[in-house]
């Protein structure tokens, strides 16, 4: 057992024993290590000022990710390399992104300006080249900037993208590959602190069960994309923390021709991919999924675990079709994925069980896929109306309908009159579509808030639904970005 | 992206400049790109520094009936709690009209509104204190909508109207009349610092003060208020803002006032830093609007007269609301002639946080507002917008506002319209887009092409002033300090660049200094886009008079006369003989010549006599012109912008390459106020329902068009400002008024027979309800509150 998170910062070990359970990276960092550079915009992982990079070692060599301090728990950092914006010019000397961002007139109240130049510092490290404007946009959708308009920041991630990577950097790379293969080499669980208030981070699924089942009701953590603002926002008292990143049998990532399996600490990141490679639609769905850094610390099996009602990847899985493995100290069960979501924010996981496995239907022949995500904004928001729908054609019928939805009740829920009114229907004949379109006002009742009215909920589940149907009757001009044909993983 | 940086050679300047007019970098980015700039929350504060958090009401309206703070003072880390018991002054932050409490007493006027504040070890203690109290308030029905203030008719100020000329004979003259209105939505302005202060007690009652302000004078001013002390025990100093846009001209104050409240009373340093969450609830917005108009035309959509009310949602106190609403009626015109013309105001009382200052100030949403009845009357005529703004622009002869100031301009508005026009391919792409929209059935395109002319100079006349303080030093440095505030806008550096120009010294010798209200006293807000005209011109003539006594000592020393001495590139040159700055800086020292000097610029030539509506309040105008392409899906109302090109006035630029990024800036933060950016308040209980980004959400690198062609019109301000150039700050934001009429003529699209019932923001909701009004579904009214 060690009682100690363990990790990197400039090539040293940094040990920490005496940090409350749900101190956050962002708080230890400002208040302990007075390192300001890194900023709070939000403290909720929605701005993107407090973006440090993140490195692991994976298959011995480090990968970077950009992460947001503010709600990434302190303890997550066990094993890792923390990069601050104070980090990258370690001589004075700046780092090509930042002279970028200083020669295109990146910053002007430079408050969101360190999380931007850490974004794209991560971009610069590890992205293949060349890099297009699509994935500059993409690395800075969780980054909001309210002085530039955004086009002297992109000009600068062209520019510095255009330079090779920091030879500074490559030397900060191999010191911290051998300091995190020492804190590797520890395979004991973590537990900081006591029995009544801890951070543990047990080291395989037997410790993790066995600590379950004497502390069934500590909050168990995966990425802290949602627990992170339960302590910031919602200021719960959580003492007792499991946190999953430790134990390797959850982060299997697999895949056969008939299904793909998702450990629950598969990140979005790293599942995107693989869901891509399903179907254009569900890479776009990924590509979409909150931001780089969300997505880099989110897991599928956090999300699906802390049961959103809109939940943006539930639905599409959902329509898929897709199993939930849970277990716990009691034994281990499968269920299918839209029979977990019980009621608004409750699901069925009983005390002292976790999530251990998504095993995801892929398509076979005959099988259509779409699925269409409606936002406010269009990059880094949550669904007003997300809609997935699965056809099994016979020629030109739909024989086999799965339709779920997300946004459009307290769970994410199929549509089981739709789906039946959907059997053996005509896709040349779009007169004949109005009783499966009709049929959604009898599967949903949607509500309104702050994201849309349940009028406009509707009318657009109704829409999308017409969408998908003219998209596979051969329908062109149906949306605003040409989907993806034939394109595997966008990254 | 495609960025013009046209060379100003429209007047050349009669000598050479060294620094001005340069593209040079902000005076922080260095710093920026390393987390070196230091905001209020990254200074090392002192030991024993106590951390404010705020209590907040429950309800929105009613009296306070209790406040059990019992589980607050027990709760771990708790060291005190202020309530208004504890003020020794005034309890009253407002700007000018006393109803803004710094803690609510009696009644409660919105939902959130600050009760207390608990001071405590840590933040977090301070946090989790204040959530514990348990406040009991009989509670009332708020007043949430325009249409639920209107029924009480309850205002913060009176109405307020003024015109020109009959306008019913002109309107029931008129070949076509219609009426209409339209709603425009408020906007957070989401700074990425959040509210922050932290105070620091001196001896004798002295408080020092740093502050997020754009407004230190205010912050100084009311926090002596409060503390019944004089204005010369405090100190308010701000370096440096992580964003302002108005949301701290006003509302910075009360965060302020309350920790040197904290710190009166318990003679420790005292930080507040606002939580993003109660930093929405707790400060104001920008003000929406319901506009109800009534025009009438010709068939060549030629206005003969125009009357519209504003009904603005000021929320529960006056604030900056006088102002505000009065800069929607001299921004009601935009660039248009109104021959008989009509501008009402009502200024409303709702039970919602104070709106307030916001980039634009009243401006943008009597612009929107005369730029949708610009498309409601082509729609009528079934003419191109575009000509329809043509037709109704202010031309020579037809060049008085409705408020009695002559546009002397209108040949730059005409010009940069005209020129846009050609430069953004506006007639070929309308074709292309006609033919576009004839073979799409579900997917719409639009294009509008809108101008922009906006006042510079703050209505309230005496805030015209600036002063500024610069020292030499005897090695050659400079200290330059001034009453601006640097909120990102780039005004140190810009003012540096004109010190520097000034005594022909590198810019690296002048050293920016933060605004201290001990430095510069009585300044007015850096507001209006005034920062750089008033405070500009006051450091030239502080520059300007020490490098007088500098080139007499010179004249003197050398027997040359005066007007040949020259300061340029380090050095000062007279006759033959030349010597470096600095020499003659320590020479000065030596001889007794006074180094320092404080300057001191009031705006020339304006007036506005409130109560006859008549004057010039503007000193100038600055122009611009947007051309925005839009693709829309009528299935889902979703929508892309995909072209954007902007021209724009700024003068002659004193640095292109800030004038841009505040063009860019402004521009979209204003494409974020009319299209995603959607505040929502519950209609029952007044509770803001968008009150972080994860709710609200401001624009993101993707939402902004690949193709975005931004450049500056080449054009001197023909008015005496500092270098010929303009003020930039706000005009841009109107550019974005584009955007809007570009959906609503992609919806306009599907039924080129009837007008658009789009209101803003045009949320992806809000262009599907206009496309199945079209579709003749309308859809029953969202339940807005």
């Amino acid at each position: 057992m060690r009682d100690a998170i363990r990790f990197t910062r400039n090539g040293t070990i940094r040990e920490v024993r005496d940090a409350h359970p749900r101190t956050t990276l962002l708080d230890w960092l400002r208040l302990s290590e007075r390192r300001t550079g890194t900023k709070e915009g939000c403290a909720e992982g929605d701005c993107g000022a407090c973006t440090v990079a993140l490195g692991r070692l994976v298959e011995g060599r480090m990968v970077y990710e950009p992460v947001n301090a503010c709600i990434l728990l302190l303890g997550q950092c066990d094993g890792a390399d923390v990069v601050t914006v104070e980090d990258i010019a370690p001589d004075g000397r700046l780092h090509a992104v930042q002279e970028a961002m200083v020669a295109h007139h990146g910053s002007q109240c430079g408050f969101c300006t360190p999380g931007i130049v850490m974004s794209l510092f991560t971009l610069h490290e590890e992205a293949e080249r060349p890099v297009g404007r699509e994935a500059i946009n993409d690395a800075l959708a969780g980054n909001l900037c309210r002085c530039t308009g955004y086009r002297p920041i992109v000009d600068a991630a062209r520019d510095a993208l255009a330079q090779p990577r920091d030879r500074r950097f490559a030397e900060h790379r191999a010191a911290a590959a051998r300091a995190l293969a020492d804190i590797a080499a520890d395979r004991s669980d973590l537990h900081l602190g006591d029995e009544t208030r801890f951070f543990a981070a047990p080291a395989s699924e037997e410790s993790l069960c066995a600590l379950l089942a004497r502390h069934p009701d500590a909050t168990i953590l995966a990425g802290a994309t949602d627990v992170g603002l339960w302590i910031t926002k919602a200021l719960m008292e959580i003492e007792t923390i499991v946190w999953l990143g430790r134990v390797d049998a959850l982060r299997v990532l697999r895949g056969t021709p008939e299904t793909l399996t998702l450990g629950a600490m598969v990140s979005h990141a790293d599942a995107h991919a693989a869901l891509a490679a399903i179907d254009p639609d569900l890479g776009e769905l990924m590509r979409r999924f909150g931001s780089a850094q969300v997505r880099a610390s989110g897991t599928v099996g956090g999300n699906i675990a802390n049961g959103s009602p809109i939940g943006d990847l539930p639905p599409a899985l959902i329509a898929l079709g897709a199993t939930l493995h849970l277990a716990g100290a009691e034994g281990a069960r499968a269920l299918p994925l839209e029979d977990y979501f019980l009621a608004y924010r409750r699901q069925d996981r009983r005390p002292g069980e976790y999530v251990r496995a998504l095993e995801i239907d892929t398509l076979r022949k005959h099988d259509v896929f779409r699925c269409f995500k409606v936002t406010k904004r269009f990059d880094e928001d949550i669904s007003a109306v997300m809609g997935a729908f699965r056809f099994r054609l016979d020629g030109r019928r739909i024989a086999a309908a799965r339709v779920a939805y997300g946004g459009m009740a307290a769970t994410p829920k199929r549509a089981p009159q739709v789906e039946a009114a959907l059997g053996g229907l005509d896709l040349d004949d779009e007169l004949a579509w109005a009783p499966a379109l009709d049929a959604l006002a009898r599967d949903y009742r949607p509500l309104s808030d702050h994201r849309a009215s349940a009028d406009y909920r509707a009318l657009v589940a109704r829409n999308l639904l017409y969408k998908a149907l003219a998209e596979i009757a051969g329908g062109e001009g149906t949306r605003i970005a040409p989907r993806a044909e034939g394109l595997a993983a966008a990254e | 992206m495609n960025i013009h940086h046209d060379p100003d050679d429209a007047a050349p300047d009669a000598e050479p400049l060294r620094h001005v007019r340069k593209p040079l970098p902000h005076d922080s980015a260095r710093r920026h790109v390393q987390g070196a700039a230091d905001y209020i929350d990254d200074v090392r504060e002192p030991a024993g520094t106590l951390h404010v958090a705020i209590g907040m009401s429950p309800k929105a309206r009613g009296a306070i009936r209790g406040l059990d703070l019992a589980a607050v003072r027990a709760h771990p880390g708790f060291v005190h709690v202020l309530t208004a018991a504890d003020i020794p002054g005034k309890n009253d932050v407002s700007p000018a009209m006393g109803d803004d409490p710094m803690f609510a007493v009696d009644r409660v006027g919105f939902h959130g509104q600050a009760l207390f504040a608990v001071l405590a070890e840590t933040r977090d203690a301070a946090r989790r204190a204040a959530a514990k109290a348990v406040v009991a308030i009989a509670e009332e029905r708020p007043s949430v909508t325009v249409e639920d203030a209107l029924a009480r008719a309850e205002t913060v100020l009176p109405d307020y109207g003024f015109g020109r000329g009959e306008v019913e004979p002109a309107l029931a003259s008129a070949p076509h009349r219609l009426e209409g209105s339209i709603r425009i939505g408020g906007q957070e302005h989401f700074y990425l610092e959040g509210q922050a202060a932290l105070a620091t007690p001196g001896e004798e009652g002295d408080i020092h003060v740093l502050s997020s302000t754009q407004h230190p004078t205010e912050v100084q001013h009311v926090i002596a208020r409060v503390l019944g002390i004089p204005d010369a025990y405090v100190t308010c100093e701000v370096r440096r803002m992580g964003g302002g846009f108005g949301g701290k001209e006003s509302q910075a104050t009360q965060w302020a006032a309350i920790a040197a409240l904290g710190a009166h009373v318990t003679k420790r340093p005292c930080k507040v830093r606002l939580d993003r969450d109660d930093d929405f609830v707790l400060t104001g917005k920008r003000h929406d609007f319901r506009s109800d108009f009534r025009v009438g035309f010709d068939a060549d959509g030629v206005i003969a007269g125009f009357a519209v009310t504003h009904n603005a949602r000021c929320g529960y106190s006056a604030d900056l609301s006088q102002g505000v609403v009065d800069r929607t009626m001299f921004h009601s015109d935009n660039s248009y002639y109104l021959p008989a013309v009509r501008i009402d105001t009502r200024r409303l009382l709702t039970n919602t946080v104070s709106n307030t200052a916001f980039r634009g100030f009243g401006g943008p949403q009597g612009m929107l507002m005369i730029e949708h009845v610009m498309d409601r009357i082509a729609w009528a005529t079934d003419r191109d917008p575009l000509d329809v703004r043509y037709a109704n622009l202010y031309r020579p002869g037809r060049d008085v506002t409705p408020y009695g100031q002559t546009v002397e301009e209108t040949g730059t508005l005409c010009a940069l319209v005209e020129t846009l026009e050609r430069t953004s391919e506006y007639r070929t792409r309308r074709a292309t887009i006609a033919a576009f929209n004839d073979g799409s059935k579900l997917l719409k395109k639009g294009l509008a092409l809108t101008p922009v002319k906006f006042g510079i100079s703050f209505t309230l006349m005496h805030l015209n002033q600036a002063g500024a303080l610069v020292h030499v030093y005897q090695d050659g440095s400079v200290h330059l300090n001034h009453g601006g505030t640097e909120m990102g806008q780039g005004l140190y550096q810009k003012i540096a660049q004109v010190v520097a120009e000034e005594f022909g010294i590198a810019i690296e010798r002048v050293r920016i200094t933060a605004t201290t209200t001990g430095k510069v006293p009585n300044t007015a807000p850096t507001a209006a886009s005034s920062g750089t005209d008033l405070n500009g011109m006051a450091a030239k003539i502080a520059a300007g008079k020490i490098k007088a006594r500098m080139a007499a000592r010179v004249a003197e020393r050398f027997g040359v006369p005066e007007e040949e001495v020259a300061f340029r590139d380090d050095r000062v040159f007279a006759g033959n003989e030349s010597l470096a700055f600095a020499e003659l800086a320590k020479d000065c020292v030596l001889n007794r010549i006074h180094l320092s000097e404080a300057g001191f610029y009031r705006t020339p030539e304006i007036s506005w006599d409130r109560a006859a509506a008549k004057g010039r309040p503007f000193l100038y105008f600055a122009y611009g012109a947007a051309c925005a392409e839009t693709l829309v899906d009528t299935l889902t109302g979703e929508y892309r912008i995909t072209r954007v090109d902007i021209l724009h006035d700024v003068g002659k630029s004193i640095n292109p390459a800030i004038d841009i990024g505040q063009i860019e800036g402004g521009f979209v933060q204003g494409m974020g106020w009319l299209t995603t950016e959607e505040l929502v308040y519950d209609a029952e209980s007044g509770r803001l329902r968008t009150h972080a980004p994860s709710t609200y959400k401001i624009p993101v690198a993707s939402d902004v068009p690949e193709d975005f062609r931004v450049a500056l019109f080449p054009n001197a301000n023909t008015t005496d400002v500092i270098y010929r150039s303009k003020a930039v700050g706000e005009p841009p934001v109107m550019l974005a008024n584009a955007v809007f009429c570009a959906l609503a003529d992609a919806v306009h699209a599907l039924d080129p027979s009837q007008p658009v019932p789009l209101d803003a923001p045009a949320t992806p909701e809000a262009v599907l309800r206009a496309c199945e009004a079209l579709r003749g579904n309308p859809m029953p009214p969202r339940a807005v509150g």
